[in-house]
């Protein structure tokens, strides 16, 4: 998966907007890619990269991360809870780093279901995800080897048998 | 005492346990400062407390608690091992200190898991004598 194409995507879903596309592709490929990788802190990383790949922040909006925020002691069936300061700066940072526009309409907290991530993984089997090797859609750098550090380039991409 | 009180006098020993080792968070420790630490705490919880046992914690951590993980569905049944997350395959690294050395090396670090993975395992926090014989198990080289 190419994130750059992907954001691409989430901004400029539907054909008009596709018609518009071709003139402003360079600056919002840009801008989204930047405010996508380049958003970075230490306790977003430590704490949500534990378990799991630490979603990059403009894949939710904001009120779908404030969310997550308040129910992090049963957070997917699993207690993530942080301490009040790291809840803060953690929340802080999601909320104005994360997805604008047509993504804010998402009716659940999850990236898994989310109408972009079902279009990306459109081509993989569900077999796939439930395989031994991958377990669950949340296992990100199973298939993606550069997950951990933001690079999800499709061309990158290994699916374990 | 009322069972009530003494319900109530234990909660405030943990509590003021849980305090004093978050004020700790700063500090840089190490598993033997840690059972020490807890040690404290057990005593204050159960008047008969005789030590911690590496043995108990073995079996303590293989075993689990009414809800469906162990402490080893995710670390193994050997802390020197690295584990597999039992949700997201995230790789756990080792728990021993002997194969980690970043273990145990952070108070509130050490609270925060066993706070979630005590959730996580028995629905309850774990007392002061469960980490501890925990933490005995995972330090024991032939842990």
């Amino acid at each position: 998966m190419n994130i750059e194409r992907s954001l691409l995507y989430l901004a400029r879903s539907g054909w008009i907007a596709a018609l518009l596309l071709t003139a402003s592709l360079p600056t919002l490929a840009a801008e989204a890619k930047s405010r996508s990788l380049a958003a970075d802190n230490a306790a977003w990383r430590a704490e949500c990269g534990s378990c799991h790949v630490a979603y990059p922040p403009t894949l939710l909006p904001a009120e779908a991360w404030r969310q997550t925020m308040r129910t992090l002691d049963r957070h997917f069936g699993v207690d993530a809870s942080v301490d009040a300061a790291a809840a803060v700066e953690i929340e802080r940072f999601l909320a104005t780093n994360a997805a604008r526009g047509s993504r804010t309409a998402e009716s659940e907290p999850r990236v898994t279901t989310t109408r972009w991530f079902r279009h990306e993984h459109d081509e993989v089997a569900a077999a796939v995800f439930r395989s031994p090797s991958v377990k669950t859609a949340a296992n990100c750098a199973a298939c993606h080897p550069g997950a951990a550090s933001g690079n999800f380039d499709e061309h990158a991409v290994r699916i374990p048998r | 005492m009322s069972k009530h009180l003494v319900a109530a006098r234990r909660a405030l020993v943990v509590m003021a346990g849980a305090v004093a080792l978050s004020a700790a968070a700063a500090y840089a420790t190490t598993a033997e400062q840690l059972l020490a630490e807890y040690e404290a705490i057990a005593r204050k919880e159960a008047p008969g407390f005789t030590g911690f046992s590496a043995a108990r914690g073995a079996g303590f951590f293989r075993a689990t608690h009414g809800n469906e993980w162990s402490c080893a569905s995710c670390h193994t049944s050997n802390p020197a091992n690295p584990g597999r997350h039992a949700r997201t395959g995230n790789v756990v690294q080792p728990l021993a200190p002997a194969a980690n050395a970043q273990r145990f090396t952070d108070a509130a670090k050490v609270e925060k898991w066993f706070k979630r993975n005590c959730g996580d395992v028995l629905g309850r926090a774990c007392s002061a004598q469960e980490k501890g014989d925990v933490i005995a198990f995972v330090r024991s080289p032939n842990s």
